[in-house]
């Protein structure tokens, strides 16, 4: 991934309706959330309802979510595009869910673990990456390294820390 | 396991390292803990394979680890000779 404050990469990924989602967008949102997740892992699981709080509560202040699963579904039937299907309308999920099925999105994105969060300010410019925060047991964290650097960024400053480890489980490669 | 009297130098730990492994282990997930052989706790809808699984805490909550009271009760279950998991 691009250090932060380097443009990120371009994204062009379909989502579970089959929509083409794309970055850099139209329209501009004054934030952007990237978070590469799957369905299967304990780490991704358990943040999964954080994220999705911040993504409702961030919403009516213009700032986009994406989620992307590039997990290798051959191997990991969990994370097919039918259970991505599938858990978003169980879900109800407030933003969209993209298939990332070259792995492409994820090697230029340098995506590791899920969950991995990017954080994008309007000129879609990296200002924070890493985790929502700091235990994925702990649901009293509220994604507050998130909220953090989504307030920073609104705010027209940089996030501090700009940074932190994501913590997860590996992104599935295809061998 | 110093708490229930025993010997952490006894863990022996195993590494799956393909999916071979994973299968010939009916391994639901890394971590897996087994205490005399049985799985401290049930795989629920873990698949077999190289990932990582996932565990209920006692109160619901998910956790790439298991509830440490679920290690404990499996610890003493084994060393009462108990049948009860």
């Amino acid at each position: 991934m691009s250090e932060i404050g380097a443009p990120a990469p371009a994204l062009e990924l379909r989502d579970t309706g089959g929509e083409l989602r794309a970055l850099p967008e139209p329209e501009s949102a004054p934030a952007t959330v990237v978070v590469w997740t799957c369905n299967h892992c304990p780490y991704a699981l358990a943040w999964h309802g954080r994220i999705v709080d911040a993504a409702r509560d961030y919403g009516d202040r213009g700032v986009r979510f994406l989620a992307v699963n590039s997990n290798d579904s051959d191997r990991y039937p969990a994370d097919s595009p039918e259970a991505m299907r599938e858990r978003v309308e169980r879900e109800n999920w407030p933003f969209p869910y993209l298939w990332d099925e070259t792995q492409e999105a994820a090697r230029a994105w340098g995506a590791r673990v899920t969950p991995h969060l990017f954080v994008l300010d309007r000129d879609r410019r990296l200002a924070y990456e890493g985790a929502p925060d700091a235990d994925h047991r702990d649901p009293s964290q509220n994604a507050a390294w998130l909220r953090a650097a989504l307030d920073a960024v609104l705010a027209g400053s940089e996030p501090e820390p700009p940074s932190t480890e994501p913590v997860g489980c590996s992104v599935k490669w295809k061998s | 396991m110093q708490r229930a009297g025993l010997d952490p130098e006894t863990i022996e730990e195993r590494e799956m390292l393909v999916d071979g492994d994973a299968e010939r282990e009916r391994f639901y997930g890394s971590p897996t803990i087994r205490v005399d052989g049985r799985d401290i706790a049930a795989p629920e809808t873990n698949p077999i394979g190289l990932t990582c699984r996932v565990y209920r805490l006692r109160d619901g909550r998910i956790s790439a680890l298991p509830d440490p009271a679920d290690v404990a009760d499996a610890l003493r279950a084994a060393i009462e000779g108990g049948d009860e998991r």
